[in-house]
């Protein structure tokens, strides 16, 4: 198993790599979406410091969010294309397949968010979050991105086609709007407040952005790793129930 | 079948079953495939052969019957099954975003190859598969045929016991078609048991020891395929006339069928010597002129067609 795992981490890798574009794309929408808040609307919003140093750790997570989402479109390409009927005729465990998308995901994602966070750096983003901060940000961040892509992994399992599996960056992306990510909760009717308040998106980002200026964490920190932990065993579990279904003889 | 027979048949099926829905695919499908022959099943779309083959590779299960293949039970042990088996599905599971190297590097890899055992397989193969030009492009840009190719070496990164190809030429171009066909026919002599399932006659006469027609979940015909051409019975003399009023006479004479553009008369016989000389009598007699004459021994497709018509179907 481990050692089929590390054959298809080598696949998803190679994939990734080969894929120039989608990792473009997982950059620069984050990027255009920064600029846009920052210098078209961010003037206008009133967050008691730099704008900046406000959206940045919303931007970094949507980023995240968007390219583990593509895990469900990978996912599904392999369980649509016949590739699968190749892998499960060996006598391997399929499900090494997915632990390989999953890794990569990761992977690319580390890559991608990275990207973001320089051109941030670049824009003003000063963050004064020391050393151990941001070790937990790394790590929020890497389980934020392990549990979103084995939820993606699922969608991927759950749906006919590969363009539908793509539906999942569009879930993954607009549940920041709903968050503080790009404005404080407060200022938002009762009703999305009450969304906003409890969906996992925001502990996270409350998370990160506490760490990273130096603010307080509190709650949201449990909040945060106990949401990205129930993604990633309720994203396993179903994976490989969904797996199993999908390739049962 | 003798106990001996049982014993050599290194795939075979008895009272196959599967339905989807409603929709019954495998009507108790029976098969023995012995060791080191190359198998056809040959039919028809929509005549079960995928099915069958995705039953008989494990990654189906039946609703009813037995299959064994190298000896294990597909639903028993699928494990050691897939241990014995390669399966080229219909459509080339290549991976695109791959080189060619790297997909064959890759199932060597799965197949528990050390990385060096692997690299020198690889090479191997693409030599092998005539793909060693191509080796370091990404799949996406290969040829239909190259892909096939490609995924034919695929099954052979280690040697299986098994081959299983599901329709390894469909759709493929008669130049690729034909480069498939050396693959398979050169992995026969190596001593591969191979079945593969067509829709195609030529394709099965050709590479197959042993053709059985697949019609409607149920095989309607087995034999070699000059054993299968036998069953269909009659051979047909076709007569050729120097002139239309020569044939307008003989096919006043003879019931049979004209050709006008050809000039001659396609009539129905067994294919005798005696058959061929009262033809011929008659023809004198009338004073009928004959410049030559062929003897057709039905093809394969007269076969197929009389063995899937409508009166199979009816019967069925």
């Amino acid at each position: 198993m481990l050692r089929d795992s590390t054959t298809f981490i080598g696949r998803g890798l190679r994939h990734s790599l080969r894929s120039v574009d989608a990792l473009l794309v997982a950059v620069i929408l984050p990027v255009v979406i920064l600029l846009l808040f920052v210098y078209v609307f961010g003037g206008a919003i009133a967050v008691g410091g730099q704008y900046v140093d406000y959206v940045v750790p919303g931007i970094i997570l949507l980023c995240a969010g968007y390219g583990a989402a593509g895990t469900a479109v990978g996912v599904n390409q392999d369980m649509t294309t016949g590739v699968i009927d190749r892998f499960r005729s060996l006598p391997i465990a399929g499900s090494a397949v997915l632990v390989g998308h999953v890794v990569a995901s990761v992977a690319r994602n580390v890559v991608s968010t990275s990207l973001v966070l320089a051109v941030a750096l670049l824009i003003g983003f000063r963050p004064t979050g020391g050393p151990l901060a941001w070790l937990a940000v790394a790590g929020v961040l890497l389980l934020f991105m392990v549990g979103v892509s084995w939820l993606a992994a699922c969608f991927g399992l759950l749906v006919r086609t590969p363009e539908a599996a793509g539906a999942f960056s569009f879930v993954v992306m607009f549940l920041p709007y709903v968050s503080s990510a790009f404005v404080p909760t407060e200022t938002m009717p009762a009703v999305l407040r009450g969304v906003a308040g409890h969906q996992p998106v925001t502990p996270v980002i409350e998370t990160l952005r506490g760490l990273m200026m130096s603010g307080p964490v509190g709650g949201s920190g449990v909040a945060a790793v106990l949401w990205c932990t129930s993604f990633t065993v309720v994203g396993v579990l179903g994976a490989a129930f969904l797996f199993r279904r999908r390739t049962a003889p | 079948m003798t106990y001996t027979e049982f014993m050599t048949y290194t795939v075979e099926a008895v009272g196959l079953r599967k339905s989807f829905g409603r929709h019954a695919v495998l009507k108790g499908l029976d098969l023995g495939v012995r060791r080191g022959e190359v198998f056809a099943l040959l039919g028809p779309n929509g005549a079960g052969k995928t099915t069958a083959v995705r039953v008989l590779a494990t990654l189906l299960g039946p609703d009813g019957g037995t299959a064994r293949v190298a000896g294990h039970d597909v639903v028993a042990e699928p494990e050691r099954v897939r241990a014995a088996i390669s399966l080229t599905g219909q459509y080339a599971a290549v991976d695109e975003l791959l080189t060619g190297r790297e997909n064959l590097a890759m199932m060597a890899r799965l197949r528990r190859l050390d990385r060096r055992a692997a690299r020198e397989r690889t090479a191997e193969l693409l030599d092998r598969f005539d793909l060693a030009d191509a080796a370091d492009r990404r799949a996406a840009t290969y040829s239909g045929g190259m892909r096939r190719r490609l995924d034919l070496a695929a099954s052979l990164v280690t040697r299986p016991q098994v081959l299983f190809l599901d329709e390894p030429t469909t759709g493929l171009d008669p130049r690729s078609r034909r480069e498939v066909w050396s693959a398979v026919a050169d992995l026969a002599r190596s001593g591969v048991t191979v079945l593969l399932t067509t829709q195609y006659l030529e394709e099965a006469d050709r590479l197959a020891d042993r053709i059985a027609v697949l019609h409607g979940g149920e095989i309607v015909a087995e034999g070699t395929a000059a054993e299968l051409k036998d069953r269909a019975g009659a051979a047909t003399v076709e007569l050729f006339l120097p002139d239309r009023a020569a044939l307008a006479d003989a096919s006043a004479a003879l019931d049979g069928v004209p050709d006008g553009e050809k000039l001659s008369l396609r009539v129905p016989g067994d294919g005798s010597a005696r058959h061929v000389r009262e033809v011929l009598d008659l023809l004198d007699r009338r004073g009928v002129p004959v410049d030559r004459l062929e003897l057709h021994r039905p093809t394969l497709d007269e076969v197929f067609l009389s063995l899937t018509g409508p009166e199979v179907r009816g019967a069925a």
